[in-house]
């Protein structure tokens, strides 16, 4: 019986306390009709051996591909350190910390995170994470709606230039409580955030830095006109970025208000898209609105520093319905990852990462683009984390022969962005060598060539 | 026993070369977009990064150290085999916007662990987008949104939870903009008929029930209740915190449930990681089909297997994540029910229900008020402290406490809110006779205590890193990040 320790003589002497003959009588108060047999349809248990086997085979049988691909999920170079010591037993058996005393691991761990988020976003307030850079993004939108339209019924400009997946989730995450995201274009030769000129009543801009092409938006200018329209802004960022680029604190005249983004570069394997985590910071004067978790330090009775749970009131299991969010688990041991990983990294190998990332993705876009019909798009301005090309022909069946030879070389735009026909995404981060992009561009020559 | 903090450790120039390239590529980056301080990360060694964490991590309490029978947190073991093989290189290096015919092997188990979830559910159809509990409740209670407004039904704004509900039901009803009409429960722990009779009508959306409730023990009328509900014109929800009660014995599908969600960090015993990654898969019965969310695999008459989008599923309630979920949770549930199989999981509840059933008679014995003492529990119970709070003062908090020295975590207290000083406990069926034998002597031996000495009580924990913490200061004070002692000018 995998992973249940009674002997026949526990369960005898157990049933004998209890009073009831068998175990299947202490289900006597379910209905009888409405019990079922044997799960026919469930496959038989396998021991161990054979799940390994299984399991090696599959994860052999998915092609490990060179990869070129972003778009919100980056290959990183993940210290060997950061896994081994996520993965004791303290840290991955350990559920949220309600009782403090026994949990000041992760307790401290988690204020360590926040204080690490803070200073890279220049926020004051950090959360202990959400789910991914998604929901981040749409809890802070319910945030800055809650302050500024607590009726409901507000309005959101959200650029185009923020990664479409993450507008897709924003929609199912927010559109039953009367939110309406209003687009914002973006402009044809830098792919930046193109200003609707009349704007109305907004509640909160969002501004992606670097937006979803790779390339960097004039943050100070988008922050000083939704200021001045009286909207919050919301920053929406890279973590690695933010070692080359200033804090969202420092955006215009008066710095962003909120702050997210998606942590998997800061130690999350791409594990086909999750667990990554979000992170969400904020200006002080916002905390009790913040969503989920946050770590506070304090003392205990002796006067010894310690770190408990803060302001709870503001969550589901003390408010109820009138909480900030219905979020309680969030992605801890990714959490954990992440502060193992900058601890590791340090500022300045975070910035060495950055600068390697956005070195090899010009590299690439300049290797890529000498092959004949190949351009890039938003050409008045340099790639940053990301690259545009228009290739000579349909960018999804390329990318196709790209893969079918062991190159994954980035996502076609053009079923997000009519406009983008036959563009694709394509990034090199820190991992890539130049045998790597010598390898993309020899087989994309050949597939273009044929 | 206090650990400093690694900021506190940090030396400007320190770093642990290894980790990073080898140097600094000069990037051009506009003057007005760049960085000017760097930001106050710490400057450490790897050495000094691993003792901290290791350090750090043993000051923690976890499945694989203590007995931690947090009630509906089903804080049972896990399996190293699903942490290891779900960490395997191939799916770990697995970019999420692969092509699908380079995914094959992570797309069989992700449809193999829907199948199996459907199964065990009685359900019509499984997504496993959602990444936590309270995210398969949002997805839930939309899809009944969903399913109302497809059907120009738009009078139903109201969601019916019982006063037991974990607090993510109502905060869950509210993110999709219904609102939230509180029933009783009734003094044997079932819900109150004639309340639901009187709240179900045309503004009824649905209900979300715990089934077994929080309460620890099962709901008798759900049959009664599928009818009111149903004939009201609204829809069911199940709430699956406390599915590893009846796994493999009566299925939410059976029990008429339209909708559910599953915590698979539960159920399905992936790690609770201090706090997640949960999963919170989804399970539909055939009038929602259409409204799952997105993505979620499907088989094609070759055998191949594809992640189906908007094309394929118009009518879908959207996504959840920027990709595809927690995937790696759901590798490892999918290892985890492969190596129960279909008469482990019946064995899941048998045991977790004899385990919960004998330490609650155990306790029963010895003195303890249960607060549901006629009747049957399954995997988990409620004693309530009212007695000795009356007659010696001793509270919730003050056993909990106590526990954490005598060696175990702490059930879950002061939930469910309707009863008093209790401790919710559950103890998993991956516990031996033993351990319960010896928590149940560690609450008898606490009680004696409180009876001698209450101050040893109140004092409580004596041998944690820290004593009992000033929450209230916590809050008042904020302190909720570390700031470097000089704080540079010009960022």
């Amino acid at each position: 019986m995998p992973f249940v320790p009674h002997t026949p003589e526990d369960i005898r002497d157990m049933l004998a306390v209890i009073g009831a003959p068998t175990t299947e009588a202490l289900f006597d108060e379910i209905p009888a009709a409405l019990k079922c047999g044997a799960l026919a349809d469930v496959p038989a248990a396998v021991p161990e051996m054979e799940i390994v086997r299984i399991m090696r085979a599959r994860a052999a049988q998915d092609d490990t591909l060179l990869n070129f691909c972003g778009a919100g999920a980056y290959e990183r170079h993940i210290p060997a350190a950061v896994w081994e010591i996520t993965t004791r037993g303290e840290f991955y058996s350990a559920y949220t910390p309600y009782q403090a005393e026994a949990s000041q691991g992760t307790l401290q761990l988690l204020y360590e995170f926040q204080s690490m988020m803070c200073t890279l976003t220049g926020m004051d307030v950090s959360n202990a994470s959400m789910y991914d850079g998604a929901s981040a993004l749409a809890e802070a939108v319910l945030m800055a709606v809650r302050l500024k339209a607590p009726a409901g019924d507000a309005r959101v400009l959200v650029p185009a230039g923020v990664n479409p997946r993450y507008r897709q989730v924003l929609h199912t995450l927010v559109d039953n409580r009367g939110v309406q995201v209003v687009e914002a274009a973006f402009d044809a030769a830098h792919g930046t955030c193109v200003l609707p000129p009349e704007a109305g009543e907004i509640a909160a801009v969002v501004i992606p830095q670097p937006n979803f092409f790779g390339t960097l938006e004039d943050v100070d200018a988008l922050t000083d006109w939704a200021h001045a329209r009286g909207a919050l802004v919301i920053a929406a960022v890279d973590p690695v970025a933010l070692a080359l680029l200033k804090p969202p604190s420092a955006w215009g005249a008066e710095g962003a208000d909120i702050c997210c983004g998606d942590g998997q570069s800061l130690g999350a394997p791409l594990s086909f898209g999750g667990p990554y985590f979000g992170f969400l910071t904020c200006r002080q004067k916002l905390v009790r609105q913040m969503p989920g978790r946050i770590v506070g330090r304090t003392v205990d009775v002796e006067g010894k520093p310690g770190y408990t749970l803060t302001l709870q009131a503001r969550e589901q299991h003390i408010r109820r319905a009138r909480a900030t969010s219905n979020i309680c688990t969030n992605q801890g041991l990714l959490v954990t990852a992440a502060t193992i990983h900058m601890a590791l990294l340090g500022p300045d190998g975070l910035q060495r990462v950055a600068e390697a990332s956005v070195a090899n993705t010009r590299a690439l876009a300049e290797r890529l683009c000498a092959i004949p019909g190949v351009r890039r798009v938003f050409d008045a301005t340099q790639p940053f984390n990301e690259a545009v090309l228009r290739l000579p022909q349909a960018a999804a069946p390329v990318l196709e022969q790209l893969a079918a030879q062991g190159v994954l070389g980035g996502i076609e735009l053009g079923s997000y962005y009519p406009s983008l026909k036959d563009c694709i995404l394509t990034c090199a981060t820190e991992v890539r060598t130049a045998e790597d992009m010598e390898c993309y561009v020899r087989t994309l020559s050949g597939i273009l060539a044929a | 026993m206090t650990e400093k903090l690694i900021f506190e450790l940090s030396r400007p120039g320190r770093r642990a070369a290894a980790q990073a390239p080898l140097s600094h590529v000069a990037v051009d980056v506009p003057a007005a977009l760049r960085r000017r301080t760097a930001p106050a990360l710490p400057e450490v060694s790897e050495l000094q990064a691993v003792r901290h964490y290791t350090r750090l991590s043993r000051l923690n309490f976890g499945i694989d150290t203590n007995f931690y029978p947090l009630g509906s947190c089903t804080m049972k073991y896990n399996p190293r085999a699903c942490n290891q093989l779900a960490m395997l290189p191939g799916f770990l290096g697995h970019h999420p916007l692969a092509p699908a015919r380079c995914s094959q092997g992570v797309l069989a188990c992700l449809y193999e662990l829907q199948d199996i979830l459907m199964h065990v559910t009685g359900m019509a159809g499984v997504s496993l987008a959602p990444m936590a509990g309270a995210q398969g409740e949002f997805a839930g209670v939309k899809m009944v949104a969903a399913y109302h407004a497809a059907r120009g039904d738009t009078a139903r704004d109201e969601i019916i939870v019982p006063d037991a509900a974990h607090g993510t039901n109502p905060a869950t009803a509210s993110m999709v903009g219904l609102k939230v009409r509180e029933i009783p429960t009734d003094a044997a722990g079932d819900i109150d008929l004639d309340a639901l009779r009187a709240a179900v009508g045309p503004r009824t959306a649905g209900i979300m029930l715990t089934n077994p409730s929080t309460l620890g023990v099962f709901e008798r009328h759900i049959a009664d209740i599928a009818k009111i509900v149903h004939d009201a014109g609204g829809l069911l929800y199940y709430d699956g915190a406390n599915l590893n009660a009846i796994l493999g014995r009566v299925r939410p599908g059976d029990m008429d449930f339209d909708v559910l969600h599953m915590n698979l960090h539960k159920t399905f015993s992936t790690p609770h990681g201090g706090g997640g990654p949960g999963a919170g898969a989804v399970g539909v019965s055939k009038r929602l089909l259409p409204y799952l969310p997105l993505p979620f695999v499907a088989q094609d008459a070759g055998g191949s297997f594809r992640m189906l989008d908007e094309s394929d599923r118009p009518h879908s309630i959207g996504r959840l994540s920027a990709f595809a979920g927690n995937v790696g949770v759901l590798l490892r549930a999918y290892v985890y029910s492969r190596l129960l199989g279909r008469d482990g999981m019946r064995r899941v509840s048998e045991f977790a229900t004899l385990n919960a059933n004998y330490l609650a008679a155990r306790l029963a014995q010895r003195g303890f008020e249960l607060a549901f003492p006629k009747r049957r529990c399954s995997h988990e119970f409620i004693v309530t402290l009212k007695k000795q709070k009356e007659e010696l003062g001793l509270t919730a908090t003050d056993v909990a406490k106590r526990l954490l020295d005598y060696g175990y975590y702490a059930p879950t207290i002061y939930f469910p809110l309707l009863i008093p000083e209790c401790l919710l406990i559950e103890p998993t069926e991956t516990e031996d006779k033993d351990t319960l034998d010896a928590f149940a002597d560690a609450l008898c031996s606490i009680w004696d205590e409180a009876k001698a000495d209450m101050a040893k009580l109140h004092g409580a924990p004596w041998t944690q890193p820290v004593r009992r913490l000033d929450d209230v200061r916590a809050a008042r004070h904020l302190d909720i990040a570390w700031k470097p002692a000089v704080v540079e000018a010009g960022v």
